[in-house]
């Protein structure tokens, strides 16, 4: 029996004053300090009852001047920096860097070096997806799922770890190869977590992928069509979920890309379970990629040789020859070393975020003149509040999480 | 073997025929070209329309300490095309005082955020532009910080905050 | 004085006093501190990279559950420890000194990583060079980013400084001079001033390249 059925009797309220919809109308402020995971953002939110109104973002607590320390530190230093951009997935970041100072100077890596590469920036991309999931399954309610990732991302740490020392923030390559080579425990590390990765999967997707609660939250929310992907400069999964099937490492192949088998994970919607989607398949198609370039793996020198003078000799040449211990003497002296071309150049790969790009520029010294960073993090957060329009507050943090804005990205 | 994009000499021909010979050159596989501010907007709407659909990026570089440069500020546009996986590099070269440029935002909605921050870091102005406020700075930021002139550390402004002790927490 | 409590009393400081199993004897203070250390409520300002290594310290395999300090409040209200993880930036200070206000007495904050608690790798324009210039710190944890189990660490020596300097009435935070006040470099005429017309620094750098400037042409 509601209130208003005949049995009870109508209520009858009188006659009120008027209430105009503005009045309606209040403002949120929402960060920069705020439990959804996604650190220093702010958003100010103009809400009528709970739909949004409008939203406007507002970014830059967390800018720390990356670009203008890339004007002051060596290519070699300022891969350190790198690192602590989009902090889930550091590896990413460092084979960026170093692939965009690589088209600069000219330099082609070795096989190895290429394929190494490949499998630390799929394993990266695991690892963002993972806490991507993670966040958005987090912020809806669902904290079992946040923790199986976790787990999963402390497995890829341990490898990390046992390649080069560092859980995350690796600073793992250099000009002209890796910092250290894989080593046969690392091999057998990666191996185990290939096996017993798509257990795990399966098990956070029977969580999440068809919950009734999750999917509601999720569908039909915050949707972006193909047209406006494009033109707001939308770029990986993202994009993808909407239609665009724009993917670096099928478009424009780079290190080993080019000779393995894979697929790109394209859907149409464009809401927020679709991005959730395309990020869990392409962690499977990660997988594939990270299995069949372990399986090929090179033998071979994983540095370019000593003659490009980039990369340090092995100790065994700086030893035994003297073109080794020249060459050592000179890229450790900061005024010699590798000659820089008085030019500038793009270079981007596919980031877990999107298109994560590097305009270096170069003026014949040792550092960079600008490095500039293209942060996909950036052109995703301007699109929120197109998102956001007619949503309610509750899809707010579905919507912001399913975009994975990384602040340290979108500021530098 | 590294990538190299596909071909765009039939677009620079078209694009010489309508708007007259412009400076082109090719580094690492790249495409750049240099357009005169005047015509920079008009040029951007064209490759648009010839296939340029994705902005990738809106930058610029201070070429105060650079060797032999001739003007201060070059703009760098980055344009991609995703039906044919063709990239294209357009600058633009503004000087001082008061360095300004036409705003793409009518033609890219990315070009909102990309040219706030271009704005916010180096100060150059963008005519058109919907809303030019300070991007990564705060609003009262007087000091463009990616400019040559401006040091790493900045001039004190990191400092410049009250002391809360225990005692008066 | 009733003769049971006289009684108790003799007993008591001549070392016969008999207690029951269940009757422990201690200080009020020792008694308050054990409390509040054993369960502190974090508040986790996370901005960067540290964030991610407190999330994990959090997470399953280094669980900081175990330490008490379980309950991640994001209200300031509702916390007693504030654990600042990575960088704070100059537009992000005054934000870390509102929360750092908003939170009630007893509190304590910790510094994790380095960019807290020295500006780590960014010395630039934009990053503050330690949050203890501008807000009273507890305990540092070095690293970038420092590994969960440093963390811990910390929470562990932390608790050790709760106990051991804690009191009932949290008199240890009145004590003026108790927390050094650590002085910032440069000396400030005014504060929240970014702007040039106020930052005396500022002006004095401006004059000189005037100076410079006119001297040269």
């Amino acid at each position: 029996m509601s209130i208003a059925s005949p049995e009870y009797g109508t209520i009858d309220p009188g006659p009120g004053p008027a209430a105009r919809s503005e009045d309606y109308l209040w403002t949120l402020n929402f960060g920069p300090q705020h439990p959804a995971t996604h650190t220093t953002l702010r958003l100010v939110l103009k809400l009528e009852g709970e739909r949004v109104v409008d939203a406007l973002p507002e970014m830059g607590y967390l800018h720390s001047g990356f670009e203008k320390i890339g004007e002051h530190l060596t290519f070699n230093q300022y891969v350190t920096v790198t690192d602590r951009m989009n902090y889930i997935s550091p590896m990413a970041n460092n084979v960026a860097w170093h692939h965009a100072v690589e088209t600069l100077l000219g330099i082609e890596l070795t096989p190895r070096c290429s394929y190494i590469r490949t499998i630390i920036a799929e394993l990266a991309r695991i690892s963002d997806h993972l806490l991507c999931n993670g966040a958005v399954g987090l912020d809806t309610g669902a904290f079992t799922f946040f923790l199986y990732g976790f787990y999963q991302r402390e497995v890829i740490y341990d490898i990390f770890e046992t390649l080069c020392g560092a859980r995350f923030t690796n600073s793992y390559t250099r000009v002209g190869g890796v910092s250290q080579d894989f080593t046969p425990l690392v091999i057998e590390k990666i191996r185990t977590f290939v096996k017993t990765f798509p257990k795990t999967l399966d098990d956070m997707e029977r969580l999440l992928t068809r919950n009734r609660i999750f999917v509601d939250r999720t569908k039909g929310v915050g949707v972006l069509t193909k047209e406006e992907a494009i033109n707001r400069g939308a770029t990986g999964p993202v994009a993808r979920a909407s239609g665009v099937t724009r993917d670096l490492r099928k478009d424009e192949p780079y290190l080993a890309y080019a000779d393995l088998q894979f697929q790109v994970c394209c859907a149409s919607a464009g809401d927020c379970y679709a991005r959730y989607l395309v990020r869990m398949q392409e962690m499977r198609e990660s997988l594939r990629i990270v299995a069949q370039a372990l399986e090929n793996l090179p033998a071979g020198p994983v540095n370019v040789g000593i003659d490009q003078r980039t990369a340090l000799p092995t100790k065994k040449q700086v030893y035994s020859t003297i073109e080794g211990t020249i060459s050592h003497f000179e890229l450790s002296m900061s005024n010699r070393g590798f000659e820089v071309p008085n030019e500038e150049s793009y270079a981007a790969i596919e980031a877990p975020n999107g298109e994560l790009g590097f305009y270096v520029a170069g003026d014949g010294g040792e550092s960079a003149y600008r490095a500039r960073c293209r942060p996909p993090a950036l052109l995703h957060f301007a699109m929120f509040p197109h998102l956001i329009r007619g949503h309610t507050l509750s899809d707010v943090v579905a919507v912001l999480g399913s975009l994975n804005i990384i602040a340290a990205e979108l500021d530098r | 073997m590294p990538f190299t994009p596909p071909p765009i000499d039939d677009i620079l021909a078209a694009l010489a025929e309508r708007f007259g010979p412009v400076e082109s050159s090719v580094f690492r596989g790249q495409t750049r070209i240099v357009v005169p501010e005047e015509r920079s907007l008009e040029t951007l709407g064209w490759l648009k329309g010839r296939g340029f659909d994705l902005l990738v990026d809106v930058t610029c570089v201070d070429y105060l300490e650079y060797p032999d440069a001739k003007h201060r500020y070059g703009l760098v546009y980055l344009l991609a095309s995703t039906a044919t996986n063709q990239r294209l590099t357009v600058r633009v070269f503004v000087d001082d005082p008061r360095p300004t440029v036409r705003s793409v935002v009518p033609l890219w909605e990315a070009a909102n955020w990309l040219e706030r921050e271009v704005w916010d870091m180096f100060g150059i102005h963008f005519e058109g532009h919907p809303d030019l406020r300070r991007l990564l700075m705060p609003e009262e930021f007087t000091a463009h910080p990616l400019r040559k002139d401006y040091p790493l550390q900045g001039r004190g402004e990191r400092h410049n905050f009250p002391v809360i002790t225990r005692d008066h927490s | 004085m009733p003769i049971e409590l006289k009684k108790a009393r003799e007993g008591f400081s001549s070392g016969k006093l008999e207690l029951p199993e269940n009757v422990v004897v201690s200080r009020l203070d020792a008694l308050a501190s054990w409390c509040r250390k054993n369960s502190l409520w974090p508040m986790p300002f996370a901005t960067a990279c540290c964030g991610i290594e407190l999330m994990a310290t959090g997470a399953s395999k280094h669980d900081l559950a175990r330490f008490g300090a379980e309950v991640f409040r994001f209200s300031p209200r509702q916390c007693d420890l504030m654990i600042v993880a990575g960088r704070v930036v100059m537009k992000m200070l005054p934000v870390l000194q509102r929360i750092w206000q908003q939170m009630h007495e007893p509190k304590w904050c910790i510094s994790m990583g380095a960019c807290a608690s020295t500006g780590g790798v960014f010395d630039t324009y934009a990053v503050v060079q330690g949050i203890d210039r501008f807000i009273p710190v507890d305990m540092y944890v070095p690293g970038c980013p420092p590994r969960p189990e440093q963390l811990i660490q910390a929470i562990i020596d932390l608790q050790d400084k709760i106990q051991r300097e804690g009191t009932i009435t949290g008199r240890e935070f009145n004590t003026p001079g108790r927390q050094l006040r650590k002085r910032a470099l440069v000396e400030i005429a005014s504060p929240l001033s970014i702007d040039a017309a106020r930052n005396p620094v500022l002006q004095r750098e401006l004059a000189a390249a005037a100076d410079a400037a006119a001297g040269r042409t």
